[in-house]
């Protein structure tokens, strides 16, 4: 059946919901972040997920993808992680490269 | 009855395609908005991966976030959460088919949005004036004795990135709020962003980088008047959810920038 619209039966109450979701894993990053609770590459790791989560129900609730066809999420999703992932290969190594000859964070 | 249910029967299967089931169960300019991100959170995705770089590779890395600038990112994040909370409500109002709430939750996002864009645009100028600077860009004159003068001239990374990353979504948040005025008043609101326009330029110092930076009203009002004038239209609760993916998009990709640019940042007490 064709999905036009999002008329299924969530209730409004859910969006509520999500919405203090996002607020609370917000201010849980804003704890993290300022008190420093891990060094730098533990803390990106951390706030990365965090991020991933309240991006996961942005994506699956509010912009209703969660009630979308499974093709569109599976082509829609795969496309973009394949992509996320080929750019970390780019990236990545050589940044942690710097890190692992033992140059030392200062913290300032 | 049931002349038309064979008729359309017969269309269905004689003519293929003609009344063939969309592949991904969604009316095309919902797909079309889908593809539109997908594509567009790679171009985020490069600028974000490419922040990170710096941000690892850089030893030291300028820590210039106090207490006032996180507190203020945190408002502004509240603002985008809060805006897209509204937009669901929009979208709610318009499959019901009522025309006053469909506007007054999408006016809703758009004051959040502007309060945002509003927030950022503060932080933007104190940073500035305190000395965070990129080459060729308008500073006021205390920009070169701040406190984060050394840092522009010692990690120009820094500046380059933090700028580039946050002009870019700031630019998406003006396109989106300017999109859902369209949405949400049509042609009424084209002479509402005329005078932000013309106000703005009068009014901010010519020292100041919105100074410049306020024309993306212009062009907004450029490319509105063309796609109002040339393809006139009520907009339906289709337009609304489009327009409600894109502005939730936006949202999306904060949710990355504040705490990789601004927590990862913070300056330790």
């Amino acid at each position: 059946m064709m999905h036009d619209t999002a008329t299924h039966s969530d209730s409004k109450v859910t969006y509520f919901w999500v919405w203090g979701a996002l607020l609370f894993l917000t201010a849980v990053e804003v704890v993290l972040g300022y008190r420093q609770v891990f060094q730098p590459v533990r803390m990106l790791e951390v706030l990365i997920i965090l991020s991933i989560i309240k991006s996961a129900l942005i994506i699956g609730y509010f912009m209703h993808l969660k009630f979308e066809k499974a093709l569109m999420r599976w082509m829609l999703m795969a496309s973009v992680v394949a992509c996320f992932i080929i750019m970390y290969f780019f990236f990545f190594p050589d940044a942690g490269r710097v890190h692992d000859l033992g140059v030392k964070w200062t913290g300032q | 009855m049931a002349d038309a249910t064979l008729q359309h029967d017969t269309v269905q299967h004689g003519v293929p395609g003609a009344y063939e089931a969309p592949l991904f169960g969604a009316y095309s300019k919902k797909v079309g908005m889908w593809l539109f991100l997908a594509s567009d959170s790679l171009t985020f995705g490069a600028l974000l991966f490419a922040f990170s770089y710096n941000r690892l590779y850089t030893i030291p890395w300028p820590t210039p976030f106090h207490a006032e600038s996180i507190a203020n990112a945190t408002i502004m994040t509240a603002c985008l959460l809060s805006s897209s909370l509204t937009m669901v409500m929009a979208v709610f109002a318009a499959q019901r088919g009522d025309r006053a709430w469909t506007r007054n939750w999408l006016l809703a996002t758009m004051v959040f949005g502007t309060a945002f864009i509003v927030l950022h645009g503060m932080e933007w100028s104190k940073l500035i004036g305190e000395g965070l600077t990129i080459p060729g860009f308008p500073k006021p004159p205390s920009a070169a004795t701040g406190e984060l003068a050394d840092i522009s001239k010692n990690v120009p990374q820094f500046p380059a990135t933090f700028f580039g990353l946050t002009a870019m979504h700031m630019l998406h948040v003006t396109i989106g709020v300017i999109y859902l005025g369209v949405v949400a008043f049509r042609k009424w609101f084209l002479p509402i962003l005329g005078v932000l326009w013309i106000a703005g330029y009068l009014l901010i110092p010519a020292d100041n980088v919105f100074h410049y930076g306020i024309h993306a009203l212009l062009l907004g009002l450029i490319v509105g008047a063309v796609i109002l004038y040339l393809k006139p239209k009520d907009y339906d609760a289709h337009d609304v959810e489009v327009s409600g993916l894109y502005w939730h998009f936006v949202d999306l990709v904060w949710m990355f920038i504040f705490p990789l640019v601004y927590l990862m940042s913070t300056k330790i007490q």
